[in-house]
């Protein structure tokens, strides 16, 4: 249960809104403690004259179906058949909406009681106006599909009694009655995506489709390597071009406030802006950066596992002791590179200032907030003066968790006031400039007893960071599991700096960690003579809440749920297949409060590996909320696993700069990948709904390393996974 | 230079730079903003148009190479009979997450049935494996082809 959500005290307050039409504003307001002011939400309900119900939908969608997750909660607590539902992208408010953003697989447990409660208060109003119309006990009333019905059969539509509803006192939302699961008729429905029909007709939906009168294009010089900073530039030439209005000098907040580190060229066309880059001259400051690159990243890497770690991440009993203990040993590296996200999308903002020093922004942000307040700081202006649009999104995978493109797309409006301006990375800017996900190197080193359970645990993480702060998506969970329940272990880090960019990938660290820790205890499992699953029920013990400083907790026995259901699911024996270039592995994980078991068959033919089929078992408590979007988030994201694990090449730094340029450098997974079947099964349990947009995605990693193994005897403990 | 091609049945006159690409003249002058701008390199086919009955990607296609021919987007795909059909299977089994690339994997699978009204597996496979899904919505993609094309496997759910 969401400690957040619930130790809030809510109340609805009511206003009539508009004129004619008889509409109302179910207004939430949520006070963070008692006794705090209360922060006015804003309106989610809009009930027209025909009856149809529009829901504001406040979180950006980026592909992971929020968009209709949210509005269904509302919808089905307010008790409406969802064809009356029309849904509506609200701007970005966190005062008026609470909290927006697409990230962390946040958005189910954040939300499924707060909305729920949004709908739930919105037809205790209803019911009370119509009880204050006829006369009667709201109690003895019902709601049926957007109607209240009375004892007699009597009814009256939600829209005939909206003006009244409108009025009414507020209920206080922490005790609104809510449904019993039973009887949902929304929650736990297949509903499609809203945009779907839009999509298809091509309709401008995304970002980059932003069209505003008067608006210019503008196209993005940046220094290469990242840090760098602008020296010179002289723009003469392109000055001259036809379609060209200015070239602006731009920070992406990556550099000390005064420097610039960007350019952009702002024309009629962004294909005109862009062509003139090539006759841009400019020169950059770069000599901090420049001795920055892959190779010395490495050996960095190796020089650090060598010594003891820079600092103790977790500690527990005496590991060397525990290990001297040991009836066996088992050592291994593994490491994996600096991926980019590439969502396919570019990144781009549209923006406008306007003559009274107000900034407006059309922006495909998982992060509003965040780009709000970034953006406020770049142009020195209060952060109430900027409107934010949320447009559909095409791709996030937490890059755009990061608002530079925001920032610096104000940056270049604010110097064409009144001129709106939409700034566009093309393909290579977008590769060269993100917050990639940092590289990492482990050691580790396991303990067995004489009967196969591990008793100490050593892991040795390097990664980077500065004064002994790890950057950005550079950590990992203290917690790890097994640590909690081995008798001596310890988790170590050590840090070397970088002036790359840092960030949030799919399943931040879990994306790595899983790989390196199923990985590893897989080969551990095998010194035990076990597989993998047994050696994790043996190490889960009985059901129980692990100690964490970071919750939520593991729960033993939601890990052991879905490690038995999958295995159960595709008959697992732990056996050999039997056939050559055949293999099966298993891999299980825990991240954004899901816990998720997979099972991988490959074949490895000629050195090429193809995956034929993936069996999942997840748990995200006890409802599924769109069973047709959880399906497809979760095939999704064990395909993104996939890519991960044998098609993304790492992201390659010379002298300080990223060597991509486009797909042919950082190849992306084709349908000619994927396996012909991603089976799933959901394992209910009596835990609140909790998100789906990461936890699938880090198992299927290791578990077709364990495949890989299990096929050709080799062990990879590098991604990407490499058979020759 | 002013250039004539004709765009999802109607006759358009744009003034453009001959070496200006189908795809920045379909968003910038004629106000169709369905085809995507995905990588500028025929990489990741989400620019993806019909061409005189070929798929093509129109980042790569300057407008020079577009005058006088049939251009279909994804604004008119569901004008042709195969069109109707993908579009349709398209929502039925609400095949997009982001939804950024579909109107190529759309402007694409339109070519494919064009030229092969019934793929087999391997040719729908060799056919899309130039259109990147970053979601990876793959699976739904390949059924809702062969829902359109009619070539569900037996057993397969619509």
């Amino acid at each position: 249960m969401n400690a957040v959500t619930l130790d809030r005290r809510t109340l609805l307050a009511a206003s009539l809104a508009g004129g004619a039409a008889l509409t109302f504003d179910a207004r939430i307001a949520l006070a963070a403690a008692p006794g705090a002011e209360p922060v006015v939400l804003n309106a989610f309900i809009r009930i027209a004259a025909d009856n149809s119900v529009t829901i504001g939908a406040k979180n950006p969608e980026i592909g992971q179906g929020v968009k209709v997750m949210l509005p269904m909660l509302i919808a089905e607590e307010l008790d409406v058949a969802w064809s009356q539902v029309r849904i509506a992208q609200t701007d970005a408010n966190d005062k008026l909406y609470g909290p927006q953003s697409a990230g962390g697989s946040t958005a189910t447990p954040n939300n499924w009681l707060p909305m729920r409660r949004v709908g739930a208060g919105a037809r205790q109003m209803l019911l009370a106006a119509a009880a204050k119309r006829w006369s009667v006990d709201a109690a003895t009333l019902r709601t049926d599909a957007g109607k209240v019905v009375d004892a007699n059969g009597r009814s009256l539509t939600y829209a005939a009694l909206a003006a009244d509803a409108a009025t009414v006192p507020a209920p206080d939302l922490a005790k609104v009655p809510l449904k019993a699961p039973e009887t949902f008729r929304i929650i736990g429905q297949p509903v499609r995506g809203v945009d779907t029909p839009r999509i298809v007709k091509g309709e401008r939906l995304y970002g980059i489709d932003t069209k505003l009168p008067g608006m210019v294009h503008a196209a993005l010089v940046k220094c290469p390597i990242a840090g760098g900073t602008l020296v010179s530039v002289d723009d003469a030439a392109v000055l001259k071009l036809p379609g060209i209005l200015a070239v602006v000098p731009i920070s992406s907040g990556q550099v000390p406030k005064g420097k610039n580190d960007a350019l952009a060229i702002v024309a009629d066309s962004w294909w005109r802006a862009h062509k003139a880059r090539d006759q841009l001259v400019v020169h950059w400051d770069t000599a901090a950066q420049a001795g920055f690159s892959t190779d010395g990243y490495a050996k960095q890497a190796a020089a650090l596992l060598a010594g003891a770690p820079q600092a103790a991440l977790y500690k527990s009993g005496d590991v060397e002791a525990g290990l001297a203990r040991a009836a066996k040993t088992v050592t291994a590296d593994y490491s994996y590179p600096f991926l980019a996200h590439a969502t396919l999308e570019p990144q781009n903002c549209t923006a406008l200032w306007t003559a009274d020093g107000k900034l407006e922004l059309w922006a495909p942000t998982q992060s509003p907030g965040g780009g709000r307040r970034d953006t406020a700081a770049m142009l020195g202006i209060a952060p109430e003066a900027i409107t934010i649009h949320m447009t559909r999104i095409g791709g996030g995978f937490g890059r755009r968790l990061m608002n530079d493109y925001v920032v610096m797309a104000a940056q270049v409006a604010k110097a064409l006031p009144g001129k709106p301006v939409q700034l566009l990375f093309d393909r290579t800017d977008d590769l060269r400039n993100d917050y990639y996900r940092p590289a990492g190197w482990h050691r580790l080193t396991a303990g067995l007893d004489a009967n196969g359970a591990i008793v100490a645990l050593k892991n040795h993480f390097v990664s980077f960071g500065a004064n002994g702060k790890p950057q950005r998506a550079a950590e990992m969970e203290a917690y790890e599991f097994p640590g909690p329940v081995i008798p001596d272990v310890h988790y170590g880090q050590s840090l070397m700096p970088t002036n790359l960019n840092t960030g949030w990938l799919r399943a931040p660290t879990s994306n790595a960690v899983a790989f390196v820790f199923q990985g590893f205890l897989d080969e551990v499992a095998e010194a035990a003579g076990l597989d993998l699953p047994e050696l994790l029920r043996r190490t889960l013990g009985p059901p129980r809440e692990l100690a964490t400083d970071s919750p939520p907790a593991f729960h033993t026995g939601r890990a052991r749920g879905v490690i038995d259901a999958v295995c159960r699911f595709a008959n697992w024996t732990g056996k050999p297949s039997g056939t050559p270039g055949k293999g099966r592995g298993f891999g299980f994980y825990f991240s954004h409060r899901g816990y998720f078991a997979e099972i991988v068959d490959l074949s490895v033919k000629d050195g090429m590996v193809a995956i034929d089929k993936v069996w999942v078992a997840g748990d995200i408590g006890s409802q599924i909320i769109n069973p047709l979007n959880a399906e497809h988030q979760a095939q999704g994201a064990v395909i993104d696993g996939i890519a991960q694990a044998l098609v993304w090449q790492p992201v390659v730094q010379e002298g300080g700069a990223i060597q991509l340029e486009n797909f042919n450098d950082f190849p992306l997974l084709r349908l000619d990948m994927v396996p012909r079947e991603i089976a799933i099964t959901w394992v209910k349990t009596d835990f609140p709904p909790t998100g789906l947009g990461e936890p699938t995605l880090p198992p299927v990693i290791p578990a077709i390393g364990n495949a890989i193994r299990a096929a050709t005897g080799k062990r990879l403990r590098t991604l990407p996974l490499q058979v020759v | 230079m002013a250039i004539t091609l004709t765009v999802n049945r109607q006759k358009r006159t744009v003034d453009a730079e001959p070496d200006k690409p189908l795809l920045w003249v379909l968003r910038e002058d004629l106000d169709l903003a369905g085809t995507k701008f995905g990588c500028g390199a025929g990489l990741c086919g989400a620019c993806t148009v019909i061409l005189d009955g070929q798929a093509v990607r129109s980042c790569q296609t300057p407008i020079a190479d577009a005058a006088g021919k049939q251009v279909v987007t994804i604004e008119g795909v569901a004008a042709l009979p195969v069109g109707k059909k993908l579009t349709e299977a398209w929502i039925a089994l609400d095949v997009p997450q982001c939804g950024y690339c579909q109107a190529g994997q759309i402007m694409n699978a339109a070519g494919l049935l064009l030229h092969t009204p019934k793929p087999s597996h391997d040719e729908l496979v060799s056919a899309m494996t130039g259109n990147v899904c970053r979601c990876a919505c793959y699976l739904r993609i390949q059924k809702a082809i062969h829902l359109a094309a009619g070539t569900l496997p037996a057993g397969a759910q619509a």
